[in-house]
């Protein structure tokens, strides 16, 4: 007994198989292809949709973070909070401060929380060691991941505080807590030794409750702490909802877009598998017909062309998911550099959901013709291919056969309407990729567009300083969830252990008034401001001169041009409920200026709040850098050479600008947009292969009756070519427009995940000459889909395709 | 008199283990000669018949067709040889059903780069001649088996080639079909077309061919014009 009932069957099947290798080896492929760009698209569905709460739940985060007064609540009182109604695991108390370290270069970094733990692991918070070790013993530190970068790495030194005499702490390891509960990592000895530099030690308690999913769960888990220790002991908390809901902001921007890629891959994977499937069943009707001559049971042929389909969608399965975990892993790699926490490894479910559906519809495929193979006649089956055919596509030959074209291409444009069923599976296939690649265009466009608007300073060739460059800080770690860009360090710099020279802005504007390269400039300077109606400060750019070349994108209204005004970003606008038109009060240091707002930016930089206006509304403002533009011809290098030497000794300095690049978010949504987008396409190519192969086998006789009457190599070619250009052209009109509409969908429903509205430049993207090239991309998956099959067509036989029936 | 094929000691193997298909066969045929290829099945009249349709290539030997040796050519220069110089007409006629009666017949023309109209004309001229212009806009399918053989006839007159090859044209007619193809192709003889056929028909063969070639093996067993048998 063989595995497909008797030995007979078995044979069958297999020879089923071995004979029509080019569609054997194409279901194959386009199955293979189809499984691993759905076991792509569904893990990062599944990554981008909640890698907070993947991460969270891995690690068993806290759902309250609480900062205890160890003088008020002893550790075993603390510990007996762990017990508690509601409370199901408890961690600490861990010793607490905050602290202030500067690095080998001297950049002070931020206050950091360091909390002291004997290790990563734990009943709640089980933090994730990223790279290196814990640390052992005093003078080690483990630092929060976010901060690893090109001068702070393992083995570097870290200076506990500005202080001469501050202790050295050496970086052992990175690592990362979904739930934030610190920045840094060291011994308890470690953290009750740095608290007597500075801060007060506190008592850290890690809780996590049965019920926690409403900020009103929380705030009653939060009062049955404090009952417990008593008055004044509880110094602070934290919830997890607001670690979560930073964390989610990032990673609502790839939703919409990973979602529209993941329906695109799923459906065009529908489309293929089920056109190549009943089209290999359908094109075996005369085999079956002999079959059943000799003695196979309806039943049994059913059975033998299901298998004859299972056995290479099985093995393309088999390998797409392989492919697909192989391709997936390195992005969610780069998805869990920025989320922090997502797991590096595709979902065991999306592993057996995502193969197992292909597989029914490959079984459905399969069956529905073999049904109808099955009840077929024999002598109905056997005369398929012998007799002629009739009616279907002989209007178009007629009306084909008019046009003022060769003959090989009047016949090849009528090929497509003899199968309607399996034509439009083709220009399915070929709209799908095409709709795939226009959106992939548009939104690596879009992605683009945002990274060049986040860094408006880039744009100047030079940027001239009033401090040293080298004191300026490094850009504090990305928020949870990843923000689209990062703060520009255009007047941000931190004061260092001593305290730099500050050159005097107006002798740096001299310097460079007197360069005879400098085109055009304008100073700039961040500093913090307050606002009218909001509580805490407001960070604000003032600019000094002619501003608009490094203005932010403006989405409604205009940039500022002079005194009295103020432009602001979406959020601003959301969280104070102004518009523009409305007047801000805004205050810095002891200058009050009414400020009218007049344009609406995209700025997705951060989640503070933001206003950007001129310098001359605060007389004490003064320009902290000044960003320059050359005259064409002038090398930026050597005018930056120039300016520095003068500005240098004056406690300056000068430098060419360099576009910061596209953050993470950026370039991994960007590589899985050309990642998914050549899958794709290679699907739908894949399609179009396997109905062109299809539709030459029918066509095999004619064809070599057209090489008998004279017929040449290059005419067949062009034939079959010409066959699918039209389905090409088509698919393309229908493909562009769609993927056109697609983005102009999604890109606002990204900008909305990420709380701003996007601008015409992020949202236009397309050219005219582009999008006809797209259309054109319609026509050459087509053209490539069918070269192998019209090269066989050329090749074959004369006297081989006269015999074929 | 000039010969429209030369077979020079043309061998054709399938399998470098089996017998030849043909074996050192040297033949020739006059201009306006009617050829006749009779011989059991596996004789290699078929095989005789691609290689002088330049359809296959001889393992040995030099087939010659209207002065030109078409063994060496390449396969686009054997198309545009087959289409200016060749016209075939096969046992089961190689319609394509696709195509009206005046599609396929003109198609060949418009291979070479004809005129739709002036293919149009020559296939009207041939309809005439062979007697099916009634069914000028019908398409194969619908046809009766003599019917189609004639379009086929005139498939392969449209260009108006030096050599009309007939494969059992009359293999797949019942009686009076192929009795009318048999006039057609004597008819066409008598008209100067050369032509060679490949029969089982002994009688199609003795009313149409002016010369009779008997294949067995792979081998000439009898030439009717030298009435040898060999």
């Amino acid at each position: 007994m063989s595995l497909f009932g008797t030995g007979a069957m078995g044979r069958v099947v297999r020879s089923g198989v071995g004979r029509r290798r080019v569609q054997t080896v194409v279901i194959a492929v386009a199955t293979m292809m189809a499984v691993a760009s759905a076991v792509v698209a569904g893990s990062l569905m599944v990554a981008a949709a909640a890698p907070f709460d993947h991460a969270f739940g891995r690690q068993q985060g806290a759902h309250i973070t609480a900062q205890f007064d160890p003088a008020r609540a002893s550790a075993a009182r603390l510990a007996e909070t762990g017990k508690l109604a509601g409370v199901t695991a408890s961690s600490g108390p861990y010793p607490s401060t905050a602290f202030r370290p500067v690095d080998q270069t001297g950049f002070q970094l931020p206050t950091l929380t360091l909390v002291g733990r004997s290790g990563p692991d734990g009943d709640v918070d089980r933090v994730d060691l990223k790279s290196g070790r814990w640390a052992q013993k005093p003078g080690e530190i483990v630092l929060a991941a976010s901060f690893e970068g090109p001068a702070i790495g393992i083995g570097a030194a870290l200076k506990a505080s500005d202080t001469t005499n501050a202790p050295t702490l050496s970086i052992v390891g990175f690592a990362v807590s979904a739930s934030e509960t610190a920045d840094s990592w060291a011994t308890p000895a470690q953290v009750e030794a740095l608290a007597s530099e500075g801060g007060p030690v506190t008592s850290q308690m890690l809780y996590r409750f049965d019920s926690a999913s409403t900020k009103e769960q929380i705030l009653a888990g939060r009062r049955k702490l404090a009952a417990s220790v008593g008055f004044g002991a509880l110094l602070g908390t934290r919830s997890w909802l607001d670690t979560k809901r930073a964390a989610d902001q990032g990673a609502a921007a790839t939703v919409p877009f990973v979602m529209a890629f993941g329906v695109l891959g799923i459906v065009m994977s529908v489309i293929i598998v089920s056109s190549v499937i009943s089209g290999a069943v359908g094109t075996s009707l005369r085999r079956i017909g002999i079959l059943k001559a000799i003695g196979f049971t309806p039943r049994e042929v059913v059975r033998a062309y299901v298998a004859q389909a299972l056995i290479p969608a099985g093995a393309g399965v088999a390998l797409g998911v392989v492919l697909g975990n192989l391709m997936a892993v390195p992005l969610l790699l780069d998805t869990e550099a920025v989320y922090g926490g997502v797991s590096p490894s595709v979902a065991w479910w999306v592993d057996v959901t995502v193969p197992a559906a292909p597989l029914v519809i490959v079984g459905l495929a399969a069956l529905i013709p073999a049904l109808r193979a099955g009840r077929l006649r024999t002598v109905e089956a056997i005369a398929v291919g012998r007799s002629p055919r009739t009616g279907r596509g002989q209007w178009a030959h007629r009306a084909m056969g008019l046009l003022p074209l060769p003959r090989p291409v009047t016949y090849g444009l009528a090929i497509p309407f003899a199968h309607p069923a399996r034509t439009l599976a083709m220009l399915l296939a070929v709209a799908f990729g095409t709709v795939a690649a226009t959106f992939a265009v548009g939104l690596t466009s879009s992605l683009a567009a945002v990274g060049t608007s986040q860094d408006p300073e880039s744009r100047a060739a030079v940027t001239v300083t009033t401090t040293k460059l080298n004191n300026v800080a490094p850009p504090p770690p990305p928020p949870a969830g990843g923000g689209v860009a990062g703060p520009s360090p255009v007047g941000g710099g931190v004061a260092g252990p001593s305290e730099p020279s500050v050159a005097d802005p107006a002798r740096v504007r001299s310097a460079i008034t007197s360069q005879a390269g400098t085109r055009s400039y304008y100073g700039k300077t961040r500093t913090e401001v307050a606002v009218a109606g909001i509580s805490g400060s407001v960070q604000a750019s003032l600019y000094e001169g002619a501003s608009r070349s490094g203005s932010y994108e403006m989405i409604s209204g205009h940039w500022i041009t002079g005194r009295g005004q103020a432009v602001v970003p979406t959020r601003f606008l959301e969280r104070t409920s102004t518009r523009i038109g409305d007047t801000v009060r805004v205050t810095h240091e002891k200058e009050t200026a009414n400020l009218r707002i007049v344009g609406e930016s995209f700025d997705t930089s951060g989640s503070e709040l933001e206003i950007h206006a001129d310098m001359a509304n605060f007389a004490s403002a003064e320009p902290s850098a000044f960003l320059v533009e050359v005259k064409s011809g002038v090398s930026a290098d050597e005018y930056a050479q120039k300016v520095a030497a003068i500005v240098q000794p004056l406690g300056g300095d000068a430098t060419t600008s360099t576009p910061t690049g596209q953050e993470g978010v950026l370039l991994i949504m960007s590589a899985m947009a050309v990642l998914l987008t050549l899958m794709l396409v290679s699907v739908a190519g894949l399609g179009v292969l396997n109905s062109v192969v299809l539709d030459t086998r029918e066509r095999i006789h004619d064809l070599g009756v057209c090489k008998a009457i004279g017929m040449s190599p290059r005419q067949v070619i062009s034939l079959v070519l010409t066959s699918v250009t039209a389905i090409g052209v088509i698919g393309g009109l229908i493909g562009v427009p769609t993927g056109y509409a697609l983005h102009g969908f999604v890109m606002p429903v990204m900008g909305r995940a990420v709380g701003t509205s996007l601008p015409s430049p992020v949202l236009d993207v397309y050219e005219p000459v582009q999008l006809l090239l797209l259309g054109l991309g319609g026509v050459v998956i087509a053209v490539l889909g069918a070269l192998i099959p019209a090269g066989w067509a050329a090749r074959v036989r004369t006297a081989t395709a006269l015999r074929t029936e | 008199m000039h010969q429209v094929i030369e077979l020079e000691g043309v061998a054709k193997r399938y399998d470098s283990a089996g017998a030849p298909a043909l074996g050192q066969l040297t033949l020739s045929v006059a201009k306006g000669e009617a050829l006749a290829v009779t011989g059991p099945s596996g004789s290699g009249k078929s095989t005789l018949l691609n290689l002088v349709a330049g359809l296959d290539k001889p393992t040995d030997g030099a087939v010659i067709v209207a002065g030109r040796r078409i063994d060496q050519l390449s396969e686009h220069a054997l198309a545009k040889f087959r289409r200016e110089h060749i016209g075939m007409a096969f046992q089961f006629f190689n319609l394509l059903d696709d195509l009206t009666v005046t599609d396929n017949i003109q198609l060949p023309a418009q291979l070479t780069g004809t005129s739709r109209r002036e293919a149009a004309a020559r296939a009207g001229e041939l309809m005439e001649m062979l007697g099916i212009q009634k069914h000028a806009r019908a398409y194969p399918g619908r046809l009766s088996g003599g019917e189609r053989q004639r379009v086929a006839v005139a498939r392969a007159l449209v260009n108006r080639p030096a050599l009309l090859l007939a494969d059992e044209p009359t293999g797949a007619l019942d009686t009076a079909s192929g009795h009318d193809v048999r006039e057609l192709l004597t008819d066409l003889h008598r008209a100067g077309q050369t032509i060679v056929l490949v029969t089982h028909d002994l009688t199609l063969a003795e009313a149409c061919a002016s010369r009779t070639v008997h294949l067995v093996d792979g081998r000439v067993a009898v030439d009717s014009r030298t009435q040898a048998v060999r």
